[in-house]
């Protein structure tokens, strides 16, 4: 087990990158905690299985230096690095049995006969195995299958950190949860440092103590999934958590006041004078639809009907809201739209700006 | 679930039962007609039973040329299928090098079959051939026209020469399936190239390698044409396989009964040969099947 420090790491997939575009993965300086549940969350293309990859040490980063707790691990070759990798689509020696798979990086390791017997019987024990121990590992299920691939690398006591490449997509809906609560077991348990990639937000929402959100390339957040929810530091976190997705409606800010359109908002708080693209975030949990009132007139365009709650979509000024509206409220016929003042944010191109320190107020 | 009894499918099989019938079922009963009968022309035939049958079984001709052929196809089997394995792990994966690889590959097998035994007729000569020309020039006694070791030996190089290449491209196909992560996952558990071999490499090729065998084998097994134009059968007997032996007495001798009834047992040896290796290597490394669970 061990710290993962990721310094001024880059990397980039053509020989010569010369300006940032040609960066998979642009600058990222950061301490993975010893023992900690992260989750790398980002749309597909976006970087994580690269930095994945990296950790792991099937890629060498262009750029920057990766260590474990104290130990520069850049040029190591992934069997040297002690760490654990969980594929997408299970990784299992079909000719082996169960057992034999769990074995395997044991007798690679040259571990005593006798020690590894008393390790994969417990391995089996806690992967609930006991049963498919003697048969062989190609007629298993696709989830079985992929609990053998983690029971390789947690056999391993000493690994470093294990790193997981979305691991549920072939898992039928049903299992992904109990596989997943499994996981958050094993971690309770062993007290490994794991990283999951994924980009699927439920999952890594309800796995990890820290989501890394990436976005082409680059790491737009990394924060708890409250952090991530309550105060998106980039419009795609905002965009990306949540369902739906937080709205982002271009406007004119003056002061601590927001104009769309002809229509004036209420801000969390005064901003100094803000260039370039200028949006306000808001999440649809926090807009209400009212019939009468001060509110911006809106157009009701459609709804959803979730079950528990409803999605209203709205335009406001010919910008698309999305509004979430609770059981037993109903659609008034003249809607007028309001914000709630404090979970509003502003966002200048893109990043998220702070209101002017002492002018911070609700 | 109740099911449905539906005659009317029998109707759709009927054309492949006539165009079976015309192209395998009646040539094949005309030779087992043959078998049990014997004529002295004027198409009058009478009946003899098993006799062909006996005869042949107790012939030592027969077991002479089934001994070569098992002996041949046991010697190019296992050069053939190892060392396809060999190239074919160490082909490129990516790369501009892979077309050129497939088809330098693929060349040897795109010749028709006398025209192979042609070349390395003329390839072995020592007075115009390439090789046997340089042998005698190094001082080498060869030559495939008398002697039996050098007979034997120029045919196999030329069948592992011919057909090694079906054996590389069916492994390459099963070795480009495998997904890159079982590679990676295999360097992460530490292990080493001969464990990825015997791991991942080779159950994953396992089925292409049966389909190589069963071609290998039922092919070495009736080979008749290379060694028909290289050898002509000789020197003496030597290279006389089971396919020549068989034309000669049917064609050469005009032994119409004999003849057919060796090609019936001929025809039962592969069959059976390839249903042994077929059951054997299809179940190897499998356990017992199990039933999958219903839910």
């Amino acid at each position: 087990m061990a710290q993962i420090t990721l310094d001024k790491l880059a990397h980039s997939y053509s020989e010569n990158p010369k300006t940032d575009a040609d960066f998979s993965l642009k600058e990222i300086d950061y301490v993975w905690e010893d023992g900690g549940a992260y989750a790398l969350l980002g749309p597909s293309g976006c970087g994580k299985t690269t930095l994945l990859n990296i950790i792991s040490g099937l890629l060498v980063p262009s750029k920057g230096k990766i260590l474990f707790d104290d130990r520069d691990v850049t040029a190591f070759q992934p069997e040297h690095r002690n760490i654990a990798q969980v594929f997408q689509f299970p990784v299992i020696y079909d000719t082996m049995t169960v057992r034999q798979n769990l074995e395997f990086p044991l007798k690679n390791r040259n571990v005593p006969q006798d020690e590894i017997s008393k390790r994969v019987e417990e391995m089996i024990d806690v992967l609930d195995l006991g049963d498919k121990a003697s048969r062989k590992a190609r007629g298993l299920t696709a989830d079985e299958k992929q609990k053998i691939s983690l029971g390789r690398g947690l056999v391993r006591y000493d690994v470093n950190a294990i790193l997981f490449d979305e691991p549920l997509t072939v898992i039928d809906p049903h299992m992904k949860w109990q596989l997943r609560t499994k996981l958050k077991e094993l971690h309770r348990q062993f007290n490994h440092t794991m990283i999951y990639v994924t980009h699927d937000q439920t999952e890594a929402l309800t796995f990890a103590d820290k989501v890394v959100v990436m976005y082409d390339g680059e790491v737009v957040q990394i924060g708890t999934p409250e952090e991530l929810f309550d105060e998106p530091k980039h419009t795609f976190v905002g965009y990306f958590i949540g369902s739906p997705g937080m709205n982002i409606i271009p406007v004119n800010v003056a002061g601590n006041q927001a104009k769309i359109g002809n229509h004036t908002v209420d801000l969390n708080g005064g901003y100094p004078d803000l260039s370039g693209k200028v949006e306000l975030g808001i999440r649809p949990e926090f807009v209400s639809l009212d019939q009468a009132g001060l509110g911006i007139p809106a157009k009701v365009t459609g709804v959803d009907d979730i079950g528990r709650f409803k999605i209203v979509h709205a335009t406001v000024e010919s910008h698309e809201v999305n509004i979430v509206l609770n059981e037993g409220e109903s659609i008034p016929s003249d809607p007028k739209i309001t914000f709630e003042t404090s979970r509003t944010h502003i966002y200048q191109n893109d990043h998220l700006v702070y209101p002017l320190a002492n002018n911070r107020g609700l | 679930m109740d099911k449905t009894y539906n005659n009317k499918a029998w109707l759709l099989v009927i054309p492949v039962f006539i165009l079976v019938a015309l192209s395998a079922i009646i040539p094949i009963m005309t030779v087992v007609n043959y078998s049990v009968q014997d004529t002295f022309g004027g198409n009058k035939f009478f009946w003899v039973g098993t006799e062909w049958f006996t005869d042949v079984l107790r012939s030592e001709r027969f077991h002479n040329a089934l001994g070569r052929n098992l002996l041949f196809s046991f010697i190019i089997l296992s050069i053939e299928i190892p060392l396809g394995i060999w190239i074919a792990l160490s082909m490129p994966k990516k790369g501009i090098w892979v077309p050129v690889c497939l088809i330098m590959m693929a060349l040897p097998l795109l010749i028709p079959w006398n025209v192979v035994g042609t070349i390395w007729q003329i390839f072995g000569r020592a007075d115009i051939g390439l090789l046997g020309h340089t042998m005698s020039l190094l001082g080498i006694d060869y030559n495939y026209t008398n002697n039996i070791f050098d007979a034997w030996v120029t045919i196999i190089i030329m069948d592992v020469w011919h057909w090694t290449s079906l054996v590389v491209l069916l492994c390459y196909a099963g070795l480009v399936s495998i997904p890159e992560a079982y590679y990676q996952a295999a360097r992460i558990d530490g292990a080493s190239k001969w464990a990825v071999f015997r791991f991942i490499q080779l159950p994953k090729m396992q089925g292409v390698l049966i389909i190589a065998f069963l071609l290998r084998f039922m092919d070495s097994f009736m080979i008749y044409t290379e060694p028909f134009v290289l050898t002509g059968g000789g020197p003496g007997n030597a290279t006389t396989f089971l396919s020549i032996d068989l034309v000669k007495k049917a064609i050469g001798q005009f032994d119409l009964g004999p003849a057919a009834a060796m090609s019936l047992i001929y025809q039962l040896i592969v069959i059976l040969v390839c249903y042994i290796f077929f059951t054997m290597m299809s179940h190897l490394g499998t356990d017992k099947p199990v039933e999958e669970k219903s839910e």
